[in-house]
């Protein structure tokens, strides 16, 4: 984490992807992931072009590959789910590695793979080339202001909660606790209530200072000017392939 | 400038906090409010600006009495820096948050920016303008909350206990900040040295009610007066031989 910027997943650097306006991005990322979840899922190569122009991008955003690989742990889930797929699916079996599997849950299972670590590694791109802020700014005007203002307000706080929970844990763990067992997640639910009032307490001051700085209602303007014809048409580049080979994937099937 | 008449206030669970404060603040003073805990001090802060109505009495800010119809201008005339930073910076950037205020009066475009350069330049963190709040120190971020308000332009800067949880350095810093400023201050603080080095005058409220006003150093060499009132100094510290800043 770069002192000055963002947050754990952001990549400092001044690719065009990184000067791009954020609102192009967020509906480049929307429009890629559909275009990927709509496409067939036996047709395997469509995946490989739409990775293949995910890849371009992550060239142009120059954000190592390495960077993006380490984040991309958060689809664990879903490859768990994936690898799980062949073996819990029922109907027609067929053999895979050598191994008796469902044939239908292998194809749901590795377009399941393809789909998420394709969106995953979108969306971690676009963390990776944009400050949250300016992302709130690109939201603006496009969301009802109370959402973006939560938003805000949860970008703002959740350091500030992370590292209450970090000092409660700390403050149980040098008293002799460490939760292992079921008999002691009493303790944990009583520290996540007292989380819960502490961090509803800090609203209600955060929403005096508000009203002492004369809070009507609005957040003053975040967002910058309006993106151009030629942000979106760059912008529009990658989703646009994307849908292209979908729509190949739908005609060739 | 600031004129209390005769405050009191009850919560709305019963407990009295003010029982008639009385308190006359001219411009260009700078005022500690000191009292033990539970004394009515944030209470009476927070009347301060209308955030709390008052149950009996008034405020009065340059002849503008606090009340609803001109709550926005009260806002701008009194600058309240809360205890802590994170309750008064929630904005993604210093910059944002610092231009919150002036932009909630209605100023825009250059004249803002101009504003945040330079409440920020007074204290010392026009080069932070574009970090997130939570990278900074808490030094950094106590003097953040202090642009924050002087960005709307106030005539009386009330701090909530503005040296807590500072180290020497960092309280020393906001001194020299305070000391800097051209602005009525009145300061709650149970910080009796920083009391002394930073305001000529000095309020003790106890239990809701003033009980003793006149210059600092008198009120902190009273030994009974501070006794009766959960007021102690620190060890070793002596006001009589403490001294006087310029």
């Amino acid at each position: 984490m770069g002192a000055g910027h963002g947050h754990r997943l952001h990549y400092h650097g001044h690719s065009a992807l990184h000067r791009m306006p954020a609102e192009c991005k967020l509906i480049a990322l929307l429009i890629f992931v559909l275009a990927v979840v709509a496409t067939p899922r036996t047709q395997y190569w469509a995946y490989g072009l739409d990775a293949l122009a995910l890849s371009v991008a992550v060239a142009c955003s120059r954000v190592p590959v390495s960077y993006l690989a380490k984040r991309m742990v958060v689809e664990t889930p879903f490859v768990v789910f994936a690898v799980l797929l062949p073996f819990i699916a029922v109907g027609e079996r067929t053999q895979f590695l050598g191994v008796t599997v469902s044939a239908d849950g292998l194809e749901a299972g590795l377009s399941l793979l393809a789909k998420a670590t394709l969106g995953v590694a979108a969306g971690l791109l676009l963390a990776a080339t944009t400050e949250p802020r300016a992302l709130l700014a690109g939201l603006e005007g496009k969301l009802p202001q109370q959402l973006v203002q939560i938003m805000a307000m949860m970008i703002r706080y959740l350091d500030v909660t992370g590292d209450q929970l970090r000092r409660m844990r700390i403050a149980r763990e040098s008293r002799g606790f460490v939760a292992t067992q079921p008999r002691h997640w009493p303790v944990l639910g009583h520290a996540a209530g007292a989380l819960f009032v502490r961090s509803y307490e800090r609203g209600e001051r955060v929403h005096l200072a508000m009203l002492s700085r004369g809070y009507s209602g609005t957040l003053p303007g975040l967002a910058p000017p309006p993106a151009s014809a030629g942000d979106w048409s760059r912008a529009l580049l990658l989703p646009a392939a994307a849908a292209l080979v979908a729509l190949a994937a739908w005609l060739l099937r | 400038m600031l004129k209390v008449s005769n405050l009191a206030y009850a919560y709305p669970d019963g407990h009295q906090a003010l029982y008639g404060v009385n308190l006359a603040i001219e411009q260009g003073e700078r005022v500690a409010v000191l009292g033990p805990n539970g004394a009515g001090k944030t209470t009476l802060v927070l009347h301060l600006n209308g955030i709390l109505e008052a149950g009996h009495g008034s405020v009065e800010v340059s002849g503008l009495p606090v009340a609803k119809p001109h709550l926005q201008e009260i806002r701008r005339r009194v600058g309240l820096v809360f205890q802590d930073p994170d309750d008064q910076l929630f904005m993604p950037t210093v910059a944002d948050d610092v231009a919150f205020g002036p932009a909630n009066l209605g100023l825009e475009g250059e004249e803002l920016t101009a504003r945040v350069e330079r409440a920020l330049a007074q204290v010392g963190m026009a080069e932070h303008a574009k970090r997130p709040p939570h990278h900074l120190s808490f030094g950094q971020r106590r003097r953040v909350a202090v642009a924050t308000v002087l960005a709307m332009d106030p005539e009386i800067l009330v701090l909530d206990e503005p040296s807590s949880n500072l180290d020497p350095a960092s309280r020393r810093e906001l001194a020299d900040i305070i000391r800097s400023l051209d602005i009525t201050v009145l300061m709650v603080t149970h910080d009796l040295p920083y009391a002394l080095e930073l305001c000529p005058r000095a309020v003790v409220l106890s239990a809701g009610q003033i009980v003793a006003d006149g210059p600092t150093a008198d009120v902190l060499c009273d030994d009974a007066l501070m006794r009766a009132h959960r007021l102690e100094l620190p060890f070793g510290f002596d006001p009589r031989s403490a001294g006087t800043r310029p």
